[in-house]
C-alpha cells in the first residue's frame, strides 16, 4: 500500500443536495471506488477530499419509461445484470457489464462511476454510444441533459463542469429487429483491460442499412463513435466492396497506440477484423 | 484379529493445515503484530547500471524518529551469502540493476515509512547497461555435455538437418502471499527471523556471514507461507538480511512486508532463454546426431543461476535415445534483477524448444507428431543425454497412447481439419512428452547430505522435525502419511513441527521436486528408528498394535525422557556422477509424462484458448491423490500462462507491468478442464515408491499448446509468451 489514508478526508453526505454542496466546494466524488482505490493503493490518488456518493437513493435506481429506461448514475454492473428487462432490450450493455472485472467489482462499481472516470478503455461507454444513449448532469444549481455522443471530448476530458456529477443515464429502445455487435477484447477472458471494445447496432429496411452505429474504446484517447465508417454504410446496401470500403475507412476514425497492454498494429488489424465480422453478418 | 490401520500413503487424508488455512486461524507473517514493531522499507536505485553520486533526504521529513541503514551498518559481509557471494545486500557505490537496494529505512509508523520512502532523492552516474542477453559477454557458468560424435554425423550425404531457434520469456512466480519477515536483532541476543520462506537454513547461513554470527546465535523460524514456486527459495535471504540491519540498528523488531509492486520489479523471475537446435535425422525421423545451444538470461547477479542452468541443459535432449548428443549451454549477465528459482528450474525452457523442435522434425520428414516421437522414445536399459542408464520401468509409449486416446486425438485431429475449413475459429490439438528429473542434480544430494528427525512426545504422538516448508503443496500431510505408514498408527498421531532451525536440523531446500522423494524418505529411515529404539527397549514387541505403540512410547518418555530417531541421506549405489565430463545419473528418478492442449484460436482477434488438457504422468507411487492432483492441475495452469498469458514488458532493465491489471495470469474462465491421469510405477528409493512430482506439470504445456496452435493455423510459432500481439505478427508476416 503506498496510500496514506491520514492524508484524506472522506465525507458522507445525508442527501444529494449536501453532497453537491460539498462538490461545488471542490470536494471529488466517489461512489463505488473501483477506480479510486486503486490509485489509492498505489499512492497516486490526487484528491484528498472525497464525497462518499455511493448511499445517495437520488442516484439510484432503474426506470422505465414508454420508449426508454433511465438508469440511476449508481446503478451497479449487478444490477444492470439482474434486471432482465434491461438485458433484454440492451443486449450489448448487459454484456460490458458483465465482462467489466470481477464479481466483487460489478457490485460495487457504477455505471456512472466509470462514464465519469473516462478510461479510453471502458467497457460501457461503446455500448452506450451505440444506443444513442442520454446523459444528465447534476449540480447544486440544476440539471442538463446532453447527448452521450458529446460526453467525451478528450483523454480523460469530459462535458462534466466543476461542481457537476452524473444523476442519470437514459437509453432509448433500439428499434425491432436491430442487430447488435459487441466484442470485448482483453488478452485474457476474463477481469482484463480492453485492448479493443466495439460495439455496433444496425437496422436494415429494404435491404439497405437505414441506421448504422459504431463505436469504439482503447482505439482512441476517448470513447467514440467512428463517425466515417458510419456514414460509409449509412443508407446503403451491405456488399463485399462495401464492407472493404468501411473497413479501409476505419483509420480515418480511430487513433490507436503502443502501450504496456498491447500495440497500435494489433488495436488496428483486430478493430477492422470485428468491424468486418459485424458486416459479414449482415449480409 | 488384530486390528489394522489403514494405510495412509494412497489415501486422501485432510490436509494437516488445512483447517487453520480454512478458519482463518492460520498467521502468515503479515497477521503477527507487536507493539514495539517498527516498519521497514528498501529504498532502491533507478537506473539499470551506474553509480551512486549523491543522496538527498528531504528536510521536511523528521529524520531523526527514523532508523538509516547503509551498506556502512553492515557487521559483517555485505554478500547475500549463496554460491558465488557476487550479490551485495546494499548497494555501496555500484549498481548492477535498476530494482538494487541502496538503503533501508524504518519508523514505528507505517505511514511514515510510506511518506518518507517516497522524498529520497539518489543521483547516478548512468553507465551502459546490457538488456540484451544475447549480447551478453560476461559468461556467469558454462556446461558441456557429450555422447557419441555428433560431428561426424553431420558430415554424412544421407541425413536430413533440421535447425530452429526457440525462445521463452520471464515469468513472476506470483505467489498470493508477497515477501515479508519480522526480524529481531541485537549484539546480545544474536538474529531472530520469522518469515515466509522455502528454505530456513539459506537464510540461516546469509545471515551468519552479515553478521559474522556463529550457528547457534541465528535463528529462523518459517511462518505459514502462501506459496513460494521458488521465488521464496533465494530471495528471502536479502529480505531478511535488510529487516535485520534495521532490528539491530533501532532495537525494536522490524517488519518488511513487499507490496505486490515491489515483489513483482524487484524479486526473481524465471530465466529467460535461447535455444538453438541442429538436428540429423534418418528418412524414418530417427534422431542420429543432437546438438543444442542452450543459452539464459542470468540476470545481475549469479546467485542461482549455474544449478538452474545445470537441469535445463541435462533435460534439453528430452526423453529421447540419440547416440550422438552435444548440448553446450551458457548463463550470461545483464543488467536487470537477477533471475531465480521458478518451479522447472531450467527444463521449462529447454523442454520447450526440444518439443517444438520435434513437431518441426515431424513436419520435415513427414510423419504424424506422436509417431516421430514413439520412433525415439528412451526405454528401459537406453541411454540418456548425459549416458544415464534407465534402470527402472519405462513406456513411454504407453504413456502417450494414454493420452491420445484420452483426448480422443485422431477423431479430434480429423474432425477439426473440416471445421477449421469454414469457421473463423480454428482448433487444433498438440502434445509434448518428457521427463522431470527429482532431487538435486548429480552429486547435489551427497553434498547436501540432509538430515531429518523424528521425535516421539509425551502423549504418545509423533512429531516430524525437518526443514522442509510447507508452502501449500502437502509437506506436512504427505510426512504425516509416510510416518503413518511406517509406524503402523493412524494418522492422526503424526505431526509436523514448524520449521525453526534452533529445533529442526537441515534437510536441505524445499526445492527440486526433493520434499517427498529424498526427505520423504528419510523421515520413514528415522521413524523406523525410532521404533528400533522402543524394540530394544524392550517395551515394544515387533509389529506391535498401534495401542501398544502408543504405550510403549509414553512409557519411554516417562522412564528414559527424549525418544528420537535420526536419518541422514546416503547416496543410493545405483548413482553415479562425473561433474568434470557432466556424465552419469543425472538423478537418481525421472517422472515421465505425456500432455496434450486442444486449443481455439479466434482469428478476428488472435486470442488462444485452451478448451481442455490431458496430462498423462508417471510419478512413481501417488501418496495423497487429490494433492498430487492439485500439484498437476496447478502446474498445468501455470503453464497455460507461461505459454499464452504472462509477459514482462521490460523497460531499461526494469519489469514495467509490475501489478496484477497488466501482468496477465489465466483465471478460472482461462483454465480448461484438466483430466489427470497417474500411471504408478513404484521406486523402491522413494518413500512407499514415490518419486518427484512438484515441478513436473510446468515443463509440458506450453510446447503442447504451441504445437496445438500450429496445428490450429498451419503457421510456425517459436516463442513463448505468445500473446495475441505475437500471434498476429507472425500470420500477417506469413500473408
Amino acid at each position: 500500500m503506498r496510500g496514506t489514508a491520514s492524508d484524506y478526508s472522506l465525507v458522507t453526505p445525508k442527501s444529494l443536495c449536501e453532497a453537491l454542496t460539498l462538490i461545488q466546494q471542490g470536494a471529488h466524488p466517489l461512489a463505488g471506488g473501483t477506480d479510486l482505490m486503486v490509485l489509492f493503493e498505489a499512492g497516486s490518488l490526487q484528491w484528498k477530499s472525497l464525497v462518499n456518493i455511493a448511499g445517495l437513493k437520488e442516484l439510484k435506481g432503474i426506470r422505465f419509461q414508454q420508449d426508454r429506461v433511465e438508469l440511476g448514475a449508481l446503478t451497479t454492473y449487478t444490477q444492470i445484470l439482474e434486471d432482465k428487462k434491461v438485458v433484454s432490450h440492451f443486449p450489448m450493455l448487459a454484456e460490458s457489464a458483465r465482462l467489466t472485472g470481477a464479481w466483487a467489482i460489478q457490485n460495487r462499481g457504477t455505471l456512472g462511476g466509470n462514464i465519469a472516470n473516462a478510461s479510453p478503455a471502458a467497457d460501457s461507454p461503446p455500448s452506450l454510444l451505440a444506443y444513442d444513449a442520454e446523459i444528465t448532469l447534476t449540480s447544486a444549481t440544476g440539471d442538463r441533459t446532453i447527448p452521450y455522443v458529446d460526453f467525451h471530448q478528450g483523454y480523460k476530458k469530459t462535458a462534466i463542469r466543476e461542481g457537476e456529477i452524473i444523476r442519470s443515464i437514459t437509453l432509448p429502445f433500439p428499434r425491432r429487429h436491430s442487430h447488435t455487435y459487441f466484442r470485448k477484447v482483453g488478452t485474457r477472458n476474463a477481469q482484463a483491460i480492453s485492448k479493443v471494445v466495439v460495439a455496433g447496432l444496425a437496422h436494415i429496411i429494404g435491404g439497405r442499412l437505414d441506421q448504422f452505429r459504431w463505436a469504439v474504446g482503447s482505439l482512441a484517447p476517448f470513447p467514440k463513435r467512428c463517425r466515417h465508417v458510419e456514414k460509409i454504410l449509412w443508407g446503403n446496401r451491405v456488399a463485399k466492396d462495401l464492407i472493404q470500403t468501411a473497413c479501409d475507412n476505419l483509420k480515418n476514425d480511430i487513433a490507436p497506440i503502443d502501450d504496456i497492454r498491447s500495440t497500435s498494429t494489433y488495436r488496428m488489424i483486430v478493430a477492422r477484423n470485428c468491424l468486418k465480422d459485424f458486416l459479414e453478418q449482415l449480409l | 484379529m488384530k486390528k489394522r490401520t489403514p494405510k495412509a500413503i494412497g489415501r486422501v487424508v485432510p490436509r494437516k493445515e488445512g483447517r487453520a488455512k480454512v478458519t482463518g486461524e492460520a498467521k502468515y507473517i503479515d497477521d503477527i503484530n507487536r507493539d514495539d514493531l517498527w516498519h521497514g522499507a528498501t529504498i532502491r536505485s533507478s537506473v539499470a547500471r551506474g553509480s551512486i553520486r549523491k543522496i538527498t533526504f528531504d528536510p521536511k521529513i523528521p529524520w531523526k524518529e527514523f532508523c538509516v541503514v547503509t551498506a556502512k551498518d553492515i557487521p559483517g559481509k555485505n554478500v547475500v551469502a549463496l554460491i558465488e557471494g557476487d550479490q551485495p545486500l546494499l548497494a555501496e557505490t555500484r549498481i548492477e540493476h535498476p530494482e538494487e537496494p541502496v538503503l533501508l529505512i524504518a519508523h514505528p509508523n507505517k505511514e511514515m515509512v510510506t511518506r518518507a520512502r517516497a522524498t529520497i532523492q539518489i543521483e547516478y552516474a548512468a553507465a551502459a547497461a546490457v538488456l540484451d542477453f544475447e549480447k551478453s559477454d560476461t559468461v556467469f557458468k558454462s556446461y558441456s555435455v557429450n555422447k557419441g560424435d555428433v560431428d561426424s554425423v553431420f558430415r554424412r550425404k544421407d541425413v536430413t538437418i533440421v535447425e530452429e531457434t526457440y525462445f521463452t520469456g520471464a515469468q513472476e512466480q506470483l505467489y498470493i502471499e508477497m515477501n515479508g519477515v519480522i526480524a529481531q536483532a541485537s549484539s546480545q541476543t544474536g538474529v531472530t527471523v520469522w518469515g515466509s520462506m522455502q528454505c530456513p537454513y539459506y537464510v540461516h547461513k546469509a545471515l551468519k556471514a552479515l553478521f559474522q554470527l556463529p550457528d547457534d546465535r541465528v535463528r529462523v523460524i518459517q511462518t505459514e507461507t502462501g506459496g513460494g514456486f521458488g521465488g521464496k527459495e533465494e530471495y528471502p535471504s536479502m529480505i531478511a538480511g535488510h529487516a535485520a540491519l534495521l532490528a539491530w540498528k533501532c532495537g525494536h523488531p522490524v517488519k518488511l512486508i513487499y507490496d505486490r509492486a515491489e515483489d513483482m520489479a524487484a524479486t526473481t523471475k524465471r530465466h529467460p532463454s535461447r535455444t538453438r537446435h541442429r538436428t540429423a535425422v534418418d528418412k524414418n525421423g530417427k534422431l542420429l546426431a543432437v546438438e543444442i545451444d542452450f543459452l539464459l538470461d542470468g540476470g545481475a547477479y549469479v546467485t542461482l543461476s549455474p544449478v538452474v542452468l545445470s537441469r535445463g541443459t541435462i533435460h534439453a535432449a528430452g526423453p529421447y535415445l540419440c547416440d550422438n548428443v552435444r548440448v553446450q549451454s551458457r548463463v550470461v549477465k545483464t543488467n536487470t534483477p537477477p533471475h531465480g528459482a521458478f518451479r522447472g528450474f531450467g527444463a521449462p525452457q529447454s523442454l520447450f524448444a526440444v518439443e517444438k523442435h520435434m513437431d518441426r522434425i515431424a513436419r520435415v520428414v513427414g510423419v504424424a507428431p506422436e509417431e516421430i516421437r514413439r520412433r525415439n522414445f528412451l526405454k528401459t536399459g537406453g541411454m540418456t543425454a548425459t549416458s544415464q542408464v534407465i534402470q527402472q520401468k519405462l513406456d513411454l509409449s504407453g504413456l502417450l497412447d494414454k493420452a491420445l486416446k484420452k483426448s480422443n486425438w485422431k477423431t479430434k485431429r480429423e474432425k477439426f481439419l473440416k471445421h477449421n475449413k469454414t469457421s473463423k475459429i480454428k482448433k487444433g490439438l498438440g502434445l509434448a512428452t518428457f521427463l522431470h528429473g527429482a532431487g538435486f542434480t548429480g552429486s547435489g544430494e551427497r553434498v547436501l547430505a540432509s538430515k531429518v528427525a523424528v521425535e516421539g512426545t509425551e502423549k504418545g504422538t509423533i512429531r516430524v522435525l525437518t526443514a522442509n516448508t510447507e508452502i501449500g503443496q502437502g509437506t506436512n500431510t504427505i510426512f504425516a502419511q509416510v510416518v503413518s505408514d511406517a509406524l503402523k498408527i493412524p494418522y492422526e498421531w503424526v505431526e509436523v513441527a514448524q520449521p525453526d532451525t534452533a529445533r529442526v536440523p537441515n534437510s536441505g531446500p524445499t526445492v527440486a521436486s526433493r520434499t517427498c522423494m529424498i526427505v520423504g524418505k528419510l523421515v520413514e529411515r528415522a521413524a523406523l528408528e525410532l521404533e528400533g529404539k522402543l524394540i530394544d527397549s524392550g517395551l515394544l514387541e515387533k509389529n506391535g498394535e498401534p495401542s501398544q505403540f502408543r504405550k510403549a512410547l509414553v512409557q519411554y518418555r516417562k522412564k528414559y525422557g527424549e525418544l528420537k530417531g535420526f536419518a541422514e541421506y546416503i547416496q543410493p549405489s545405483h548413482v553415479n556422477w562425473d561433474d568434470q565430463l557432466y556424465r552419469g545419473d543425472a538423478y537418481g528418478a525421472f517422472a515421465w509424462a505425456a500432455y496434450i492442449a486442444e486449443v481455439s484460436v479466434d482469428t478476428v482477434t488472435y486470442c488462444c484458448t485452451v478448451d481442455r488438457f490431458t496430462a498423462v504422468q508417471e510419478v512413481g507411487r501417488v501418496v495423497h491423490p487429490l494433492l498430487a492432483e492439485g500439484q498437476i492441475i496447478g502446474g498445468v495452469t501455470q503453464g497455460i500462462g507461461y505459454a499464452l498469458y504472462e509477459r514482462v514488458v521490460w523497460k531499461d532493465g526494469r519489469m514495467a507491468n509490475n501489478s496484477l491489471t497488466n501482468y496477465i495470469i489465466p483465471t478460472s474462465v482461462d483454465t480448461p478442464t484438466i483430466d489427470v491421469i497417474f500411471l504408478e510405477e513404484p521406486y523402491e528409493p522413494g518413500p512407499g515408491g514415490a518419486k518427484g512430482i512438484g515441478e513436473l506439470p510446468l515443463d509440458g504445456p506450453a510446447p503442447a499448446i504451441l504445437n496445438a496452435i500450429e496445428n490450429a493455423l498451419g503457421v510456425e510459432v517459436n516463442h513463448i509468451p505468445l500473446l495475441p500481439e505475437d500471434l498476429l505478427r507472425v500470420c500477417e508476416a506469413g500473408r
